[in-house]
């Protein structure tokens, strides 16, 4: 007998002195090499499941997307409107008519310390407005004229479209200035010296077209005239039936407490106070509260991806037995096969997965850029997306994996 | 070398419902022989490759491969053992469609730890050596039986296993292509590899240096021809358990 390595004494169906063979780990890109096995071989399939996830996750992103978009846009436009703006109109009185401020209002405010600036209109309700006098009496069009302060603009944000506004030497005569609104419903595209319309039965020359006030949207629906015109043409009888203050941010509380007092001292209970940025931001809140029901739906779209992937696995390993068989005989071990179809589903997953943020992106941005807003989509839905759909990869991919390990390799191999 | 490639000692092999498709069949086979195990379809043939290829644990007895009790290794050593010493050759050859002969042959290195390009120049090899360097891009579609067989082994041999097991590798073949992979399993073995190849075929198993014939479970007749091959591996022992 030979002198060999494992010395003698073997025949008894003895022992050999080796180590005991250690399967090799796989490398991070063979396991995904594999694990892209199925996904090769049955691209179509591979497809319709990751859409599935794509679906949800794109749903998931755009919502979120767009409702971060309308966010920064309502943020951009309130610091560029400010917050600060408390309005303050004629309510009703206790018998239920139409209530009056004093004259003097707009100055009794200008004296509350914190208040930077206070303007004031007053609506001219017997005078009507028309195109020319050939229209009939009784179409209105719902447009209001108003007396106006000079200093209107800075107050309220308004900004011309056309023209001008309204200064100290056009305020004493008839010229009006209108909203985009009213600009619209009259017909009049741009102010000038030819361009005249009828309020109160006498010819006002348009001298300026606002662009619309977020703040004040009803001078959107007004012709504004200067306070000297309206009181010795109109009949206006020089009470202010809104006044628009700007006041320090942070007083902005306290203003607000003592603004009916102010305005009005002897029937506070007359005026309404409210801040205009409050709505809107109130509008955006509900819209909010809608995103956050189309995110519930997306969800459930994402898990219905994630069954449908659970399904195409389950199929897979089904279909593929005898391709487990084969890889049992070539050395797999379970911990391989288990891997190759976990990676497989985590890799059908990311693929609908990155689909989708794609193509949650692409339709916010492109919804934003049809808007005009800024596109906006929040670093945590991407990688949350993205997390989520990993998560569903692997366990939609579990189960399906452990099976396929599981399998006894006689028996997936006689699969024909 | 000191031991046999396979030895079986008392193995039986029963299935639930009390079917014993090996019943206490002892086989030796060194190293380097070429050996059929031939029988009738139920002969428990086929059970008696799994045991031997590790995919399947008998009942009871022992079963040592290249020198290995298969009873003290878990799973992923059995595994780690298929990897690097056993090469299986199918009926069906059992080659993945639409994936090129030299990836078919290079993934069936994946499980040994080799780098791709290390599987690649193996497989490419592989594929030369049994006669198909020319058709190293064509996908098993292309191929006729015997080529896809010739893959098979390649995918067998690439990762120079000292044992290859082949069920019925002739099986599926035409006669002209089946003498082919014979003498291709011919060469193998004179080159060194053990082989063992399962068959219900007598004439094919009749062209093969030792027949091993089964009936009911049970070895009925072993030639114990002596391993074709050089003297120093003559001297290594009797033969016949």
């Amino acid at each position: 007998m030979m002198a060999g390595v494992r010395g003698g004494g073997h025949w008894g169906g003895g022992e050999v002195v080796r180590p005991k063979p250690s399967p090799a780990r796989m490398r991070l890109a063979d396991v995904m090499r594999v694990g892209a096995v199925g996904l090769r071989t049955r691209p179509l399939r591979a497809f319709l499941s990751a859409l599935g996830i794509a679906i949800g996750i794109a749903a998931m992103v755009g919502v979120v997307g767009l409702s971060s978009s309308s966010g920064a846009e309502l943020d951009r436009t309130l610091s560029a409107l400010g917050t600060n703006l408390l309005t303050v109109s004629s309510g009703t009185t206790l018998m239920g008519e139409a209530a009056q401020m004093p004259q003097d209002a707009e100055t009794m405010i200008e004296r509350i310390g914190p208040v930077e600036r206070a303007s004031s209109v007053g609506k001219i309700s017997e005078a009507k407005v028309y195109r020319s006098e050939r229209i009939p009496e009784a179409q209105t069009g719902g447009i209001s004229a108003y007396a106006t302060s000079l200093d209107l603009p800075g107050t309220v944000g308004a900004t011309v479209r056309s023209g001008t506004w309204l200064n100290a030497a056009t305020e004493r005569y008839p010229a009006a200035v209108l909203g985009a609104v009213t600009a619209q419903r009259l017909g009049v595209g741009a102010a000038g010296p030819d361009v005249q319309i009828i309020v109160g039965g006498a010819r006002f020359t348009v001298v300026g077209i606002l662009h619309p006030v977020a703040l004040a949207t009803d001078l959107d629906n007004g012709v504004l005239v200067g306070w000297p015109v309206a009181e010795s043409r109109l009949g206006f009888d020089g009470h202010p039936t809104t006044l628009y203050t700007r006041s320090e941010e942070a007083k902005l509380e306290s203003v607000r407490q003592v603004l009916a007092g102010t305005a009005n001292p002897e029937a506070p209970n007359e005026v309404d106070v409210s801040r205009p940025s409050d709505a809107l931001a109130a509008k955006q809140a509900t819209s909010q509260a809608f995103a956050n029901l189309l995110l519930g739906v997306g969800a459930v779209a994402l898990l219905v991806g994630g069954v449908g992937v659970a399904n195409t696995m389950v199929i897979s390993v089904l279909e593929r037995r005898a391709e487990i068989g084969l890889r049992r005989s070539l050395g797999a071990t379970r911990g391989q096969i288990r891997s190759q179809f976990l990676s497989e589903s985590l890799l059908l997953s990311a693929m609908g997965g990155s689909g989708g943020i794609l193509l949650g992106m692409g339709v916010t941005m492109g919804y934003a850029f049809y808007s005009g807003w800024p596109s906006v989509v929040p670093a945590w839905a991407t990688v949350g997306g993205l997390v989520a759909t990993l998560l569903i990869g692997a366990v939609a991919g579990l189960y399906p994996a452990v099976r396929a390990s599981r399998l006894s390799p006689t028996e997936a191999l006689s699969t024909p | 070398m000191t031991y046999p490639m396979i030895e079986l000692t008392d193995v039986t092999r029963t299935y639930p419902g009390g079917v014993a498709a090996l019943q206490s069949v002892s086989l030796r086979i060194r190293h380097g022989e070429l050996a059929a195990i031939v029988g009738p379809s139920g002969s428990g043939k086929s059970t008696m490759l799994n045991v031997i290829g590790t995919l399947d644990r008998p009942t009871s007895g022992t079963i040592h491969i290249d020198g290995y009790d298969v009873s003290t290794l878990s799973d992923g050593q059995l595994s780690a053992l298929r990897a690097t010493t056993i090469g299986f050759v199918f009926q069906s050859f059992h080659l993945a469609a639409k994936v090129s002969a030299l990836d078919n042959v290079a993934d069936g290195l994946i499980y040994t730890g080799l780098r791709r390009a290390e599987r690649r120049r193996r497989a490419a090899a592989a594929l030369d050596r049994v006669g198909l360097g020319h058709r190293m891009d064509h996908e098993p579609h292309e191929l006729s039986g015997g080529e896809r067989q010739r893959v098979a082994i390649a995918r067998a041999v690439g990762g120079d296993p000292p044992l290859v097991l082949a069920d019925e590798p002739t099986g599926a073949l035409d006669s002209v292509s089946g003498t082919g992979v014979m003498e291709l399993l011919h060469e193998l073995n004179a080159s060194g590899t053990t082989i063992l190849i399962i068959t219900h075929d007598r004439e094919i198993a009749a062209g093969l240096p030792r027949q091993v014939r089964m009936r009911d479970g049970r070895i009925v007749e072993d030639s114990a021809a002596e391993p074709r091959g050089d003297a120093w591996r003559r001297h290594a022992g009797s033969g016949v358990a």
